[in-house]
């Protein structure tokens, strides 16, 4: 991802309404009332895929021979809680 | 003291009190029992005796320290009492002066524990301006509980729920027994470090007050506040509160609630996406259309219509000039055929030929010449021309009369 897509999602979401809130008030210029569409539409982009990036795994945090190991597990007799 | 010399009560007194005032455990000492025999003279200083089934122990409390006391003493009430031992010479005993004295229910960890929680609220680890806002959507939610307890099948469940793909990491620990509080800082340790994780759980189901014990350890509460990540506490109980939740960025009364605190409602954020984005469209098109409004008033305004209206007038001027060039050419036209008939009219009229033809003649000198008007123009003998209105006579004049 380039720099700007770390944004956190609530930033976006955060600069998102403040975009939103430019554009449907008074005293924009056409040209940049464009360019805040684009921006807001870019953004709109950015929080949607930060919503279905995501992929659900559960994940156990564990330390073997000294190394900290990330591994997939399931919940013990679980019954739709697993990843 | 080894030779059998008799001693002055004073001096066995003043040793005993020497020998007691160096212990330095005995400086410095909490006993717990009930009290009897309670007694509060003018003076203000409180006399009573602590005993239990075996014992009993003589103590005041001088009235400064009595002074304030929020706790109400009386007989049979079980109390622990921090003072110093010292003996009092007049009566030959020794007797616990009090400086600070607690009921009993409290227990020994509690006490301990108030005054843990008292040094790190000053060190100011549970300071509201340091609680951090947890994030709207986190990449990852950290897990420091038990792998086997219903806390984590709670939160999971809870979780994917509102957010199904939210990655939760957990870092197993121990929740209770001797290892529990260096399991749980060691576990926030590393979910700190593993990067990725934006909000954490440390907590357990609900339990008794010395099952709590782990999340009230100086150890626990040091390294929530040191995790870079801000930490939800969900140790499940209703009594006091643990230094864990005091510190913790978030409380929640169970790990299903502090879930719902860490996950957003996957939906809800689409929702308010969707809207959002319908906003910015609805927005632009606003002020697109402000703006063809815009254009078009200014296109029919007085000032752009002008020079489209001057043309017209223009044209409508030449127009105007054409039409007025071509009657006036008409009727100047007419008027000179008009003119010219009647030129001809009056030619014709005044032509010597119709004169002529009337029955005048022309007399003029042969060969041309202008006409003869006066008989003494011409001598006898002279030829004249005589032009009638057909043909011509050749003369000679024979007489001339008049003049």
């Amino acid at each position: 991802m380039p720099e700007g897509e770390q944004l956190k999602f609530e930033e976006a979401l955060q600069k998102l309404e403040g975009i939103v809130r430019a554009l449907e008030g008074e005293g924009l210029t056409l040209e940049d009332s464009l360019a805040y569409y684009q921006e807001g539409i870019r953004l709109v982009r950015l929080c949607r895929q930060r919503l279905q990036e995501v992929e659900g795994k559960l994940q156990a945090l564990l330390v073997q021979e000294g190394e900290v190991v990330l591994k997939e597990i399931s919940l013990p007799g679980g019954e739709g809680y697993g990843a | 003291m080894s030779g059998q010399r008799v001693l002055a009560v004073r001096e066995l007194t003043a040793y005993l009190q020497r020998l007691i005032g160096n212990d330095g455990r005995l400086a410095n000492v909490w006993v717990k029992g009930e009290i009897s025999n309670l007694r509060r003279p003018v003076s203000g200083h409180l006399y009573f005796t602590l005993k239990d089934q075996v014992a009993a122990l003589r103590c005041v409390m001088f009235q400064g320290r009595s002074r304030s006391l929020s706790l109400r003493l009386q007989d049979g009430l079980e109390v622990i009492a921090r003072g110093q031992v010292a003996i009092y010479p007049r009566d030959g005993v020794y007797q616990l002066y009090v400086a600070e004295i607690f009921p009993a229910g409290v227990g020994m960890a509690s006490l301990a524990l108030q005054e843990l929680a008292a040094r790190l609220e000053r060190e100011g680890l549970f300071a509201a301006e340091r609680k951090r806002p947890l994030p709207l959507l986190p990449r990852r939610v950290g897990l420091v509980t038990s792998p086997s307890g219903a806390a984590l099948r709670d939160m999971v469940t809870v979780s994917r729920r509102r957010f199904p793909g939210i990655d939760l990491v957990l870092a197993p620990a121990t929740v209770q027994g001797d290892t529990a509080p260096l399991e749980l800082a060691r576990a926030l340790e590393l979910l700190g470090k593993l990067g990725g994780v934006d909000v954490i759980i440390i907590g357990r189901g609900g339990g008794s007050a010395e099952d709590l014990s782990a999340f009230n350890t100086e150890i626990v509460a040091r390294a929530i506040y040191a995790c870079p990540v801000p930490v939800i506490a969900a140790v499940g109980h209703e009594t006091d509160l643990t230094l864990a939740d005091r510190v913790a960025d978030r409380r929640a009364p169970t790990p299903s609630a502090a879930a719902e605190l860490a996950v957003p409602v996957k939906t809800e954020l689409e929702e308010r996406l969707n809207i959002l984005a319908a906003r910015t469209r609805r927005g632009l098109e606003h002020r697109l259309q402000m703006a063809r409004a815009r254009l078009e008033r200014l296109v029919k305004s007085r000032g752009m219509a002008r020079p489209q209206q001057e043309l017209y007038y223009r044209q409508q001027y030449l127009d105007g000039l054409e039409q007025r060039l071509l009657a006036s050419w008409q009727r100047h036209s007419g008027a000179r055929e008009q003119a010219l008939q009647l030129l001809t009219a009056r030619l014709e009229a005044a032509s010597p030929l119709a004169i002529l033809s009337r029955g005048y003649a022309v007399c003029r000198r042969p060969g041309g010449g202008p006409p003869i008007r006066r008989s003494l123009e011409v001598a006898p003998g002279e030829r004249v021309e005589v032009v009638l209105s057909q043909g011509r006579l050749q003369c000679q004049v024979e007489h001339v009369d008049g003049g």
